[in-house]
């Protein structure tokens, strides 16, 4: 970007006086801004972080978009859309953050649609039937809002105002989703059955979403020590865990793991291992709806490119007839 | 001086800053940013992005780089230091304190 450079101060100086305030703001527990001086570290895991999140809102939107045509009710159809384009904002909003650390928009696009970019995992998996919006607002954007809520007091200014916005739009995803599956419990056996298969499906890669094993996680460490993280992994799964043993006892669901069980001594719900090695291959591209979700993405992408040309071409043409008159 | 979200170079289209007025007798205040060829558009995708919720009644929207910012770099020298202007503050009178409607 371009700054006046006020004096001739040498580069490696200014640069120290950055890192020491860099350093008193995050010991101070303050936010960090665009223009404030940074660590390269700090400002690419930023990057890396912000901009997958953005790709998993974009991304998130397939899997329900995917049920609005066949959504049971008009009702149904209508909370749908208004979620679809919620994630379609949260998109956005996590665009700009990340633009506001020097990578532009094109070139996050690209990443997707190129696959050089990770985005969550979860949105890998897919939808066949009603009770997977459920599964998906109950169990994927409830551990969204608990991986979420602790980013709000990130510490990068952009990331964290741009949390806050999402977090209040959230509840209502991780709502109407419980209301989905409280409505087919209520059912008929078939409609029953439907809930309980797909909360089945759901439920370990919704716990994976977390990310891996704390001692398997080389880079939590550091963005703790750089407050953009304030939970680890471990502590977040366990804390979503111990919420919804009585939420699914509320809907009347089980949750598939034999070794759910309440630690006295620990305060916690103990549960079982997770199939870490499906976590890695989905992560690695494998999983079942990877090549579908990044050609449906590209698609959009490329199918609406003359839409972006012809308004730039009309906003240009009606500039330079203002400037002639 | 530097504009907010002066940042890269590939942008199809230009970047706004979005002000929004939630009710009558606020100051619009900043909401975000978007993207938008033009200053109709902008507004009409500031309303689809920041007000889905009846979050405004007024939109305001700037182009980025039509706004001016004070040089982060010289923020010490820029900035006028608060310290021993304790007096610009009502809370430094403390003698008034027991006085009723001061």
């Amino acid at each position: 970007m371009s700054g006046t450079k006020t004096a001739i101060t040498d580069e490696s100086s200014l640069d120290e006086a950055g890192a020491a305030r860099f350093a008193e703001l995050l010991a101070n527990d303050q936010r960090v801004e665009p223009t404030d001086w940074m660590p390269e570290g700090y400002r690419k895991t930023l990057i890396r972080q912000i901009s997958q999140h953005a790709h998993s809102e974009i991304i998130g939107m397939q899997p329900e978009g995917n049920w609005i045509t066949r959504a049971p009710s008009l009702k149904r159809k209508a909370i749908l859309m208004a979620k679809v384009q919620d994630e379609a904002g949260h998109g956005l909003y996590l665009y700009s953050a990340a633009q506001t650390l020097g990578i532009d928009r094109e070139t996050m696009f690209e990443q997707l649609i190129t696959g050089a970019a990770k985005y969550s995992s979860i949105f890998n998996y897919p939808t066949p039937t009603w009770a997977d919006m459920g599964s998906i607002g109950w169990l994927v954007d409830g551990a969204a809002i608990c991986n979420q809520v602790p980013l709000c007091r990130a510490s990068y200014g952009p990331y964290g105002r741009a949390m806050v916005r999402i977090c209040k739009e959230e509840s209502f995803h991780q709502r109407q989703g419980f209301e989905i599956l409280l409505h087919l419990m209520r059912g008929t056996e078939a409609q029953r059955a439907m809930a309980q298969e797909s909360v089945n499906r759901w439920y370990a890669p919704a716990l994976m979403m977390f990310g891996p094993p704390d001692d398997d996680s080389p880079n939590s460490r550091q963005s703790m020590d750089w407050n953009i993280k304030r939970f680890s992994n471990d502590e977040l799964r366990q804390r979503f865990v111990d919420m919804l043993v009585p939420q699914a006892e509320i809907l009347g669901v089980t949750l598939p793991d034999p070794h759910i069980k309440w630690n006295e001594e620990r305060g916690h719900f103990d549960f079982g291992e997770l199939d870490w090695a499906e976590f890695h291959e989905v992560l690695a591209g494998n999983g079942p709806a990877n090549t579908i979700r990044v050609a449906r993405r590209r698609q959009a992408h490329e199918d609406g490119a003359w839409v972006r040309e012809a308004a730039r071409a009309y906003a240009d043409a009606r500039m330079t007839e203002k400037i002639a008159s | 001086m530097t504009s907010p979200g002066d940042f890269g170079g590939r942008e199809t289209w230009p970047l706004w800053e979005v002000f929004v007025r939630s009710s009558r007798g606020l100051s619009h205040v900043h909401a975000g940013s978007l993207h938008a060829p033009d200053e109709t558009m902008a507004v009409r995708n500031a309303r689809d992005l920041y007000t889905r919720r009846a979050e405004g009644i007024s939109i305001w929207v700037v182009r980025a780089s039509d706004i001016t910012a004070s040089d982060p770099d010289a923020r010490g020298s820029f900035f006028e230091s608060p310290q021993g202007k304790e007096y610009r503050h009502a809370t430094y009178y403390t003698e008034s304190d027991s006085v009723p409607h001061l």
